[in-house]
């Protein structure tokens, strides 16, 4: 099967197109993050609590904002994630102790008002050790006999059970039944002793204002870093101006992607981060190959100008970037659909970076490297002195360095 | 090299990765292949260990405060202090010392004293050369001085506070009986005071908090007076001040009881948790649990003397500042034995008993981070992740096999093996699977298929050309080389970057996409050639290519 047959498209050509999208695209991002001041950032990076809570039915979202607002001073929301019965509790900033306050009386208020367990331990959210001391006596007295390690597995057995079965919320005792070592006996003493509060805490994070500060300043970073490790290494492989080409194309891709995030507000999270890395390597691996297609034309000492050798080398390495952004893509949106929460922002970054890498790679990277190039001879035209052209630099450095290329033609 | 020594080699690094996957390595050492499919599911998951994020757990940075104990040093030493000036006769006027707010400032401590006759410049400056000798007077005026800290003794007290607060924090966390914790200092030591916690598993972050985060610092007190309803009514009985040597507490409210109590405590403690030798919940005549605890013999001699002389009078057992309890001394108590009463269950009772235990921490601790994860969000994410994941690879195999057709069946071994390798390459190093570190995974995987997708268009384009096939796959393979080439070269240099500069998840990310790639080298450029050379070379004639 053969989708892409010797194309001959004049991407190029439509580079007033793509820089108005582009443009448009880059300028909403940028409009966007200046009126909204900046993007919009998720806990680990903004400082403040957050407390993600999954209920058995639909969480009773303006009930507990209603509780809570009582009860914690400053500006709480509480926001359903469509679809997951899950609930997600944030309150903001303040400094580390009234963070941990905060929390505190969120878990609190959930369990009184909602939980009603009373006196009994709540199931659903008892941790092994707790579960263990709670039911090590009663269990005695209801005369099961099981040794500590046979008691400390089927407490874990059961657990397991709660976790990776019924995603950490039970209705009904009964249902432990399934789970090896559930004789009547310690369902009677667990009903006794425990009760099933109808939701179950997923996740807490908190941070401190300072630790998101200093999160935030190490991404950014570490990614500025790695672009320049890149740029340079390109300069090396081919010229300056290419690396620059690449890198603009790049950061356009990131800008655009963070736009996403803003116009669609989703928060950028320490996971998304790290999702908009992979895009920039991906991005990166993209223009790399157009950019050795083009030096390996040049090689081939293409006569006409280098426009037509650019677009040349999209239509020859068309089918491969579309057959890699195919695939890829059809991965991420999987990852969309079936990854759940936490794969499913990361998800989002990916599709968006791919579809937008996929686009710079055919319209702006080359686009950036042409419109230099054309610039450089219109002024060579003007002045009449030869100016340092980079691309036939290359053709240059390709001559002089055959073995290094390691392939005649 | 021959397509029969290339053949070799592959099969070794196959055998060798499937043995990294599922034999077990423990602390760099192998202790050998799984017997039963239950052992082998044992080894697996030992071997690929699952970060707090997919297995549950709490990850906690906490700020150790530092200057809280400059401040209680300089506080031993102002009580020292005042008694060698007591013994040499030296007089003076008054002596306290500053407050530094926060971390940062903690270099700032100083103890001032003042009103020191002029005469006895020199005999000051002995006494506190000889006898205090981490300090620097400066003075300030001719009868006033300033005690500063020597830089090398701060950096020095300053470190052993974050030591000893690690090594208590040890002590509680393991006898909580968890599995694996890891309890270390986080950042640069001379800045930062940091401590990171992982705890696996952890489902209960508060009560573990509760138990870390509690000072425990002890200290039976005399009460002067009170209670008070607030601390102003405390001042105001006093004419506005508090009385010389005093303190006010708050007393911890109990459920039931309503607005504040406020106590007037002597602020030398009569004992503190240093004279504890032992503690262990216990119940009390009504059944109420409560937590009893027993004095060292000197401590216990002190505390016999002291309630014998205060029959009547009231006794605050303080603890983290908080008055506990404040009851009236009944009889002497000459045997050093007393307890806290109040807790609400005998977890609580217990809790109690073991941070008293373990000792006090040498300062307080703010939490700076706290992520947790339940285990059932973990589970979720590695089911989700996997389905996902699988639909994804069924894609990617289905697409490369209508489009390749059986050059696309290289490909695909090309793939698996690449995720084999990476695996078994994680699980020697002992690396960790986070989610950023899937990501990683993702995009090396991604670029696998691009590297096949590469040289299978170029092989094709070369073919067009009206290349012998034998001759169209040799130069598809070398020059999709050089494009591969410098597509991994230059995302393993933004790695080593990421993971010289980026924070934990940022460094999983980069560990595993470099892993991916070096794999990928390997199996999309010399296993897939020696793939399609081999199934060349058993044909006679080639003249079609499947591709």
């Amino acid at each position: 099967m053969e989708l892409f047959r010797q194309t001959n498209i004049d991407f190029l050509g439509k580079t007033r197109l793509a820089v108005g999208i582009s443009v448009a695209l880059v300028l909403g991002t940028v409009a966007t993050l200046a009126i909204q001041k900046g993007p919009k950032w998720g806990i680990d990076f903004r400082g403040g609590a957050v407390i993600y809570v999954k209920f058995r039915d639909n969480p009773p979202v303006q009930a507990i904002r209603s509780a809570l607002e009582a009860r914690i001073p400053g500006e709480i929301s509480v926001q359903e994630l469509t679809g997951t019965r899950e609930v997600m509790i944030g309150t903001e900033l303040k400094d580390e102790r009234s963070l941990e306050a905060a929390r505190q009386t969120i878990t609190q208020t959930l369990q009184d008002r909602f939980g009603r367990t009373g006196s009994k331990l709540d199931f659903n959210n008892a941790g092994k050790q707790t579960l263990l001391e709670r039911l090590r006596d009663p269990l005695q007295r209801a005369s099961v006999t099981l040794s500590e390690q046979e008691l400390q597995d089927l407490v874990a057995r059961m657990l397991a059970f709660r976790d990776q079965q019924r995603s950490g919320i039970l209705s009904n005792f009964k249902e432990l039944s399934a789970v090896s070592g559930v004789t009547p006996a310690v369902l009677a003493t667990l009903e006794q002793e425990a009760a099933l509060a109808p939701f179950s805490f997923r996740q807490v994070e908190i941070v401190g204002p300072k630790a998101g500060a200093e999160l935030r300043a190490k991404a950014l970073l570490a990614t500025l870093y790695a672009l320049g490790g890149m740029l340079v290494y390109i300069a090396l492989r081919f010229e300056f101006i290419v690396g620059v080409a690449a890198i603009v194309a790049i950061i356009h891709d990131t800008i655009i992607t963070v736009g996403f995030f803003s116009w669609f507000d989703r928060e950028i999270t320490l996971n998304v981060i790290a999702a908009l890395l992979t895009l920039i390597g991906y991005s990166m691996n993209d223009k790399i190959v157009v950019f050795d297609r083009v030096r390996e034309n040049l090689k081939l000492r293409f006569r006409g100008p280098l426009r037509e050798l650019v677009n040349k080398s999209i239509n020859q390495t068309l089918s491969r970037t579309l057959l890699t952004a195919g695939p890829t893509l059809l991965c991420t949106v999987a990852l969309y659909f079936l990854g759940g929460p936490v794969l499913n922002s990361i998800a989002y970054a990916l599709i968006i970076g791919i579809i937008v890498g996929t686009y710079s790679s055919i319209f702006v990277a080359s686009a950036i490297l042409v419109a230099w190039q054309e610039w450089l001879e219109r002024r060579r035209k003007v002045r009449g002195s030869p100016v340092a052209v980079p691309v036939s630099n290359a053709k240059e450095t390709a001559r002089r360095r055959p073995a290094k290329a390691g392939r005649q033609v | 090299m021959s397509t029969r020594t290339r053949a070799i080699i592959i099969l070794g690094v196959i055998l060798l990765s499937i043995y990294g996957v599922i034999a077990l390595w423990k602390d760099g050492r192998l202790l050998g292949l799984p017997k039963s499919a239950a052992q082998l599911r044992e080894n697996l998951k030992e071997n690929i260990r699952l970060g707090l994020d997919l297995r549950g757990g709490t990850h906690m940075i906490l700020q150790v405060r530092v200057h809280e104990a400059a401040g209680s040093e300089a506080d031993g030493v102002i009580e020292r202090l005042k008694e060698e000036l007591r013994k040499a006769r030296i007089d003076y006027a008054s002596i306290d010392r500053n407050e530094p707010a926060t971390v940062e400032q903690t270099d700032s401590i100083q103890i001032n004293l003042r009103g020191v006759p002029a005469a006895r410049t020199g005999d000051l400056r002995g006494l506190i050369n000889e006898r205090f000798a981490a300090w620097l007077p400066t003075p300030v005026n001719p009868t006033d001085y300033r005690l500063t800290m020597r830089p090398t003794e701060m950096i020095g007290l300053k470190r052993e506070t974050v030591e000893r607060t690690i090594r208590t924090l040890e002590r509680r966390i393991n006898s909580l009986g968890l599995t694996e914790p890891v309890i270390q200092a986080h950042g640069p030591a001379e800045k930062s005071f940091q401590i990171l916690i992982q705890l696996p598993g952890v489902d209960d972050p508060g009560r573990v908090k509760q138990i870390m985060g509690t000072a425990a610092v002890l200290e039976l007190c005399e009460v002067k007076d009170g209670p008070f309803g607030s601390p102003e009514q405390a001042r105001a009985k006093n004419g506005g001040v508090l009385p010389l040597n005093t303190k006010l507490a708050p007393e911890v409210r109990r459920p039931g009881e309503s607005g504040e109590a406020w106590y007037l405590l002597n602020r030398t403690p009569v004992v503190t948790g240093r004279d504890l030798r032992s503690a262990r919940p216990g119940r009390d005549e009504f059944q109420k649990w409560e937590t009893d605890f027993t004095l060292s013999r000197d401590g216990g001699r002190r505390f016999g003397r002291f309630t014998e002389a205060n029959v009547g009078n009231r006794l605050a057992i303080v603890l983290d500042n908080q008055v506990r309890s404040a009851p009236t001394i009944q009889t002497a108590i000459p045997d050093g034995n007393a307890r806290i009463t109040g807790a609400a269950n005998q977890q609580d009772a217990a809790d109690l008993a073991l941070i008293l235990q373990s000792g006090s921490l040498p300062a307080g601790i703010d939490y700076l981070l706290e992520r947790t994860v339940g285990p059932s969000l973990g589970a979720d994410s590695i089911r989700q992740g996997v389905v996902s994941g699988l639909v994804g690879l069924a894609m990617v195999v289905t697409v490369m096999l209508l489009y390749y057709r059986k050059s696309g069946v290289n490909a695909v071994i090309a793939l698996l093996l690449n995720a084999v390798i990476t695996v078994a390459v994680l699980s020697y190093f002992e690396a960790v699977w986070t989610l950023p570190g899937i990501a990683g995974l993702i995009l090396s995987l991604g670029m696998a298929v691009d590297s096949n997708v590469l040289i299978f268009e170029r092989i094709r384009e070369e073919l067009r050309a009206g290349k012998a096939v034998v001759a169209a796959v040799e130069a598809g393979f070398d020059r999709a080389f050089i494009t591969i080439i410098d597509t991994h070269v230059v995302t393993v240099v933004s790695s080593a970057f990421l993971f010289m500069f980026g924070t934990g998840p940022v460094k999983g990310f980069a560990v595993t996409l470099v892993v991916g790639l070096i794999a990928n080298l390997f199996t999309a450029v010399f296993v897939s050639r020696t793939m399609f050379d081999w199934a060349l070379s058993r044909r006679a004639q080639v003249a079609t290519l499947s591709i």
